[in-house]
Order: structure tokens, then C-alpha cells, then sequence
């Protein structure tokens, strides 16, 4: 029996080639005496349960020749899938033959349907923090008292990259101008900035010639929230990408600021934009906030028929996370903060989130 | 209403002007207000407790009103006009034998007394951060503030302060070291002044001594100190900074003890409490947090929709409210008082345990007379 097994291997192996035909009497010569017991259970059970012909302690690990070692990883991995395709489709047929009978379809567990319930999440219903909301420092925006008017700077000294971002966003936010900083004192440029009629303030940091921060100071009295940025793309290294952007007032979508903070986060954006959007310039700028990181895009849309939209993107894109919100103006050695981010406090849960 | 007031153990005052109670085991929290007549202009600046016994408590807003509201009963009982917005927001607020004691940023102290108009005024120098006042001696109270030197004044005798405390020398650069008090504290049992300042120092002064200087200075940190507490044990401060920075120092050496973990926002509102190791602290990022003293740990954490000005703490608190639960429930449970007196003392601490024993012991005998009530 033993013989006629390990000939009919052979013969299977050989026109394979000549490697594989070693590598299969090496196996052989491994398990010849645990192939003797089970030999007369593979006869009974299927093929596929060949992994029992190894002693529990043996992995693929202590085969010292790599190509060897190699080769019999890749088979083990070939089983598994083996296995776990054949479990599969075991799962199809007894669903389908369950028919209406069947359980409901599991859903796979993600780190988005994992997060930590946050109990500053806000209730739309609940009245005191409306009445917070409604009277915070943006009421006098979303009253509809002002029109945003945004300052761009950078940091002393910007290098291309930087200007050429700060330009393209200034096309992309109306109303926005851009300014060299020219080594002036954030704190003197507050005041004259107030004096003028701006209602933002942006600056914009560099090191090593890539922007890396972001300081979204709201003018009057607001808050002043400091950002890290990190992948900024430029409009010339976008693929596939429209047009320039045009002068229309674009919409402005928020997505997924559900905590109290995040809600505090998502008016400073939304303020920046004016409050009509003009629809016919058919452009959208999207902040998306997921897993504490804000993507924003900037699109092109149009409707091909009821169902379809076709969009484009445009304008730089750039992800960014938030670091600290300080109530006041800029003032980081004397402002008192309402959320700084404190690492190891924060982010000691992979499934923590606060925006 | 009246039965949330009295289980309330922790008051707190927030920007919206909603004056919160909180009741710590079961991690509830009251609001104390009117909706319907909310405004910015509301907004508590101040607070403190009315009378000894700790029934009403008063709240002082950015309009310049003072409001009395009684614990017993739940609602806001009375509202005085102490000053008006112009002269600034309030700093301080005490009471003294049935007379109020009001501080406004502009430096205006006030001695308002009960029925009779006329006030004792004292101008205690501009751009006031702090009034307190000393809790062993109540007539001397002390004010700080930002270019404005620690002063304790006695206000029998309102014209002069009775201790000026005198700027620290110059620094290594032969400059002058600014001056902010941003909170005093009074230390029990002596005559000693601890305050913290905007520029990270915390200092004591000893109006005792022969110097006007501070006695011990620190550096604590490297953002301004809001707020200042000191703990029933004797020899330490509770400082918090601006970054939600909770530090205990010791006040000998003036070096750190420990930190207190867990606050993300600056601190506004810092109290210790009178007998147990523990500390409430307040602030921007609206939770209200408990810490204990001795390990470190948060023990409560409790979310209040609006950013917290001012906390205060009553000095009957967690075990004491706890017991008169479990009071109530004895009576009305019966025979098997005894057998769940004893499940609850297995699972706790051996403190908790005698102080339960003893009130089971005192209210089994009541128990058992009010069963003998109940079987008939």
C-alpha cells in the first residue's frame, strides 16, 4: 500500500517538473510513518485534510533550505484557501436552502462600527446645547450678520510648495486673499485684521518646504483651532482632474462631526464658506471627517440623468487632524484651551475617537 | 425639583448661566434654570455657599445680579443687584455674618449689608483676577490680580490693607518680574497665603514673617495656573494650568507631588474637598471630573453640555448621601434588612464597612420596631 501510494505521487509529480518532484519525495521521506495510519483514513475522508499528515508541533518554519521552505508555504496557503472557499460555498448552499428561514447576513466588524460610544456625541433634540450653539462665538455667521472674509499667510519664509498652495486655496475659498507674512507678529496682525473686516484668519506653516500646520483663527473674538496637515496635493498632481475652479460660491458638505467638539470643529469650516452656495457653478468642497482625520476634496459635479452624478475633482486636496482649540484669539503661551490633544491620555484606544 | 436639590453633593456654574447640580453615585446632573429665559449675559462668574449650614447657594452673573438659591427647596429664592456690567465681571464673592462681599474686576470691593443700602466700598486697585476670603478669620479677605500684588484687607478697617506683598527681585537679566495672581488660597491654621500666577509660579507668602516677599516660590509647568486648591491634609496645593494640567505640589520644598490625569481643557474651577481625599475640578472641555488624592485616579467623570465657570463642593458627600439611601431602603424592606447589610459589606472597602455596620446596627433597631408595625 505504502508503495503503490508513494509511486502514484510520483507519477502525479513528474509532470509537474523535476523541483517539485524532489520536494515531493522529501515530503514523503518526512512522513513516512504518519502517512502509514492515515493512508487508510484518506481513503474514507477527503483530500483535503493532507495537513493532518504533519505532528501538531511541526510548522513551515523549521524547514531550514528556503526554497523548500518556501514551497511548502505556498502549499499551506493553497489549502487554507482550499478550505476556506469550500466552507463558503457550504455556507451558500445551506442559506439558500433555508431560503426565507435563513439568518441575517453578519456584518463585518470595522473600526467605524467599533468606536467607542462618545457621550459628548450631540442629541439634535437636546435644548441646552442649541441654546449653546446659538450662541456661541459663529452665531453672528450663521444669524447671518457677516460674510466670511478669509486672510491667507504662511509661515516666514514660505518655499514654492507652500505658495502655490496657499494660492490655490484662496481660488477655492471666496473672498480669500493672500498676504506674505514678512516676519510680522501674529498677534499685531489680529488687530488690524479686525479693524479691516476679516473674519478668518489662516496660516498657513511650512518645514522643509512642504506645509505641515494649519492655524484656522476665527477674527472677532473666536476660537482658534490648530491643525496638522499632511498630504497636500497640488492641483498639477492630481489625475483625471477638471478644469480650474470659477468664481461660484461653492456648497459645502460636512460629513461625520457628531461629537461636541466635532460640532465645534464643523461650524469653524462652514463658516468660512458664504452661506449661498451658487448652484449653477456646480462645485463642492467636502470636509470628511473619519477616524479623527478631516479629508477635504474639492469637486466638480454634474447630474447626468435622475440617478447618475458624474463629478470631477478640482483644487487641492489636503487631510488634516486636529491638535489644539484655543478659546480667544492666537494666543498659544496665555490662551486658555478647550481640547488639546494629549497623546498618550488620547490615544491610548484604537477604537477612542473625539471628533 | 426639591428632592434632586437636596441629593446634589457638587454644584457647578456655567457659561450658559444654568446653574447645574450634580448627585456623583448615580452620575446625574440638574439643571437649575428657566429655559425659556436663558442668555449669555447670565453667565455665572461666581459662586458660593450662603450660610454655614450649606442651604443656599450663591451665584453671581456677568450682569451684575447676585443670585440666592436654596437648596432645601429647589429654586431660586432671591437675586440683589450688586454692581453692573461696565465695572467688569465679578472675581469674588463671600458672606460675611449675614453681609455679602462682592469684588468686580475693576477693583470695587463691596460690603453689601442685609435690609440697610449704604455699602462699605473699597478700591482695591485695577485688573482684579481673585477675591477670597480667609475661612478661620472672615473678615480678611484677599485680592490678586494682573499687575495688582496680593493684598489682605480687613474690612473693620477698609482704608488700608493690612499685608501689601512686595514683588520678587529682579531676574538673571536684571528685569522686572510682571506680576498676575490668578488664585489665592488661604492655608488652615496659619497665617500663611498661597497663591498661582499667570507666569507658572506658585507662591507663598507669610504676613507673619518680617518679609513682604514670598516665602517659597515655584515654577510649575510651563503654562499660566488658573486655579489653586488646597486638600484637607495638610502640606500640598492643587494647581490646574491652562492646558488641563492638574499638578499637586507640596508646599515645603515646593516640589511636584503627583499629576492628576484626564483633563482636556483649561481648568476654571478647582475645589478640594473639606474632609476626604479627593478633588472636583471644572472647565472648558464641559466634564466635571473627581480625582482622588491619594492614588491619582479618576474616580468620577460626569459630561455637562456647557462650558463650567465655577464648581463647589458641599462637605457632606459620596458616603454620607450613599447612607441615607440605604437608610430608606432598610425601612421599607423588612426582614431581610440583615441579609442584604451583610452582602453590601463583603463587596466594599473595610472604611465603608464599620461606618454601614454601625448605621445598620442603630437603624436595625428602628427596623425592627417599624416590622413589627408592618406584619400587623
Amino acid at each position: 500500500m505504502d508503495v503503490t501510494e508513494l509511486s502514484t505521487s510520483e507519477s502525479v509529480s513528474k509532470k509537474k517538473g523535476k523541483t517539485k518532484k524532489i520536494k515531493r519525495k522529501t515530503k514523503s521521506d518526512e512522513g513516512p510513518v504518519e502517512e502509514i495510519k492515515p493512508a487508510d483514513d484518506e481513503v474514507k475522508e477527503e483530500k483535503s485534510e493532507s495537513g493532518g499528515f504533519f505532528p501538531p508541533t511541526f510548522s513551515v518554519s523549521e524547514i531550514k533550505n528556503k526554497q523548500r521552505r518556501h514551497a511548502m508555504f505556498l502549499k499551506l496557503k493553497q489549502e487554507k484557501r482550499k478550505l476556506k472557499l469550500e466552507l463558503k460555498k457550504k455556507r451558500k448552499k445551506e442559506r439558500e436552502a433555508l431560503g426565507d428561514k435563513a439568518p441575517p447576513k453578519e456584518v463585518p466588524k470595522t473600526i467605524e462600527n467599533q468606536r467607542i460610544y462618545d457621550e459628548t456625541t450631540v442629541n439634535p433634540e437636546d435644548e441646552e446645547v442649541a441654546f449653546d450653539e446659538g450662541t456661541d462665538e459663529f452665531s453672528a455667521y450663521f444669524n447671518r450678520l457677516t460674510n466670511p472674509k478669509v486672510l491667507i499667510t504662511t509661515s516666514d519664509r514660505p518655499r514654492g510648495r507652500t505658495v502655490r498652495f496657499c494660492e490655490q486655496l484662496a481660488t477655492v475659498i471666496p473672498h480669500a486673499h493672500v498676504y506674505y507674512r514678512r516676519g510680522l507678529a501674529l498677534k499685531r496682525v489680529i488687530p488690524q485684521c479686525v479693524s479691516r473686516g476679516f473674519t478668518y484668519l489662516i496660516v498657513i506653516n511650512e518645514d522643509r518646504k512642504v506645509p505641515n500646520g494649519l492655524i484656522l483663527c476665527h477674527l472677532p473674538d473666536g476660537p482658534t483651532a490648530h491643525f496638522k496637515v499632511s498630504s497636500v496635493r497640488l492641483r498639477k498632481e492630481m489625475k483625471r482632474r477638471g478644469k480650474d475652479p470659477t468664481e461660484h460660491v461653492p456648497e459645502v458638505i460636512l460629513n461625520n462631526f457628531s461629537t461636541r467638539l466635532g460640532h465645534t470643529i464643523g461650524r469653524l469650516f462652514a463658516a468660512l464658506f458664504p452661506h449661498d452656495p451658487h448652484f449653477i457653478g456646480r462645485q463642492v468642497a467636502t470636509f470628511h471627517n473619519q477616524r479623527d482625520f478631516i479629508f477635504f476634496r474639492f469637486h466638480r459635479y454634474i447630474f447626468k440623468n435622475e440617478k447618475r452624478v458624474g463629478i470631477q475633482e478640482l483644487g487641492p486636496r489636503f487631510t488634516v487632524k486636529l491638535r489644539s482649540l484655543q478659546k480667544g484669539t492666537f494666543d498659544s503661551k496665555f490662551g486658555e484651551y478647550e481640547w488639546v490633544h494629549k497623546r498618550h491620555e488620547m490615544d491610548s484606544s484604537r477604537r477612542k475617537f473625539h471628533i | 425639583m426639591t428632592a434632586n436639590s437636596q441629593i446634589c453633593s457638587i454644584w457647578l456654574g456655567s457659561e450658559t448661566g444654568i446653574l447645574k447640580g450634580v448627585r456623583l453615585i448615580k452620575k446625574q446632573a440638574f439643571n437649575f434654570c428657566e429655559m425659556s429665559c436663558l442668555s449669555r449675559d447670565q453667565e455665572v462668574c461666581v459662586m458660593a455657599w450662603g450660610d454655614p449650614h450649606e442651604s443656599e447657594v450663591l451665584v453671581g452673573s456677568v450682569n451684575g445680579a447676585v443670585k440666592t438659591f436654596s437648596t432645601d427647596k429647589g429654586i431660586f429664592t432671591g437675586s440683589r443687584e450688586c454692581g453692573d456690567p461696565s465695572q467688569g465681571r465679578f472675581t469674588g464673592l463671600a458672606v460675611n455674618e449675614s453681609a455679602l462681599i462682592t469684588c468686580v474686576e475693576s477693583g470695587l470691593l463691596k460690603v453689601w449689608k442685609e435690609g440697610s443700602t449704604d455699602t462699605v466700598e473699597v478700591n482695591v486697585g485695577n485688573g482684579i483676577c481673585r477675591m477670597r476670603q480667609n475661612p478661620s478669620q472672615r473678615r480678611h479677605v484677599a485680592t490678586g490680580g494682573k499687575e495688582n500684588t496680593l493684598k489682605v484687607w480687613d474690612l473693620e478697617r477698609p482704608d488700608k490693607p493690612v499685608f501689601t506683598a512686595k514683588n520678587v527681585a529682579h531676574d538673571w537679566l536684571d528685569m522686572r518680574v510682571p506680576v498676575w495672581v490668578r488664585d489665592i488660597g488661604f492655608i488652615p491654621d496659619s497665617d500663611k497665603i498661597v497663591t498661582c500666577t499667570g507666569h507658572n509660579q506658585v507662591r507663598v507668602y507669610d504676613p507673619s514673617a518680617s518679609q513682604r516677599r514670598p516665602v517659597m516660590e515655584a515654577k510649575c509647568g510651563e503654562f499660566p495656573l488658573t486655579a489653586l486648591s488646597l486638600p484637607a491634609s495638610q502640606g500640598t496645593v492643587v494647581v490646574g494650568n491652562t492646558h488641563g494640567q492638574l499638578t499637586i505640589l507640596d508646599l515645603r520644598k515646593g516640589l511636584v507631588r503627583g499629576c492628576l490625569k484626564g483633563l482636556a481643557g483649561a481648568v476654571r474651577g478647582l475645589q478640594c474637598h473639606p474632609s476626604l481625599p479627593l478633588v472636583a475640578s471644572c472647565g472648558l472641555d464641559r466634564f466635571l471630573r473627581v480625582h482622588s488624592l491619594e492614588d491619582h485616579s479618576l474616580q468620577h467623570k460626569v459630561y455637562l453640555k456647557s462650558r463650567l465657570n465655577c464648581v463647589l463642593l458641599s462637605s457632606r458627600e459620596l458616603e454620607s448621601s450613599s447612607l441615607d439611601v440605604t437608610g430608606d431602603v432598610e425601612e421599607v424592606k423588612g426582614e431581610e434588612d440583615e441579609v442584604w447589610d451583610t452582602m453590601e459589606t463583603v463587596t466594599e472597602k473595610t472604611k465603608k464597612r464599620t461606618t454601614q455596620s454601625e448605621e445598620a446596627a442603630v437603624s436595625g433597631v428602628e427596623g425592627k420596631k417599624k416590622r413589627k408595625v408592618a406584619k400587623k
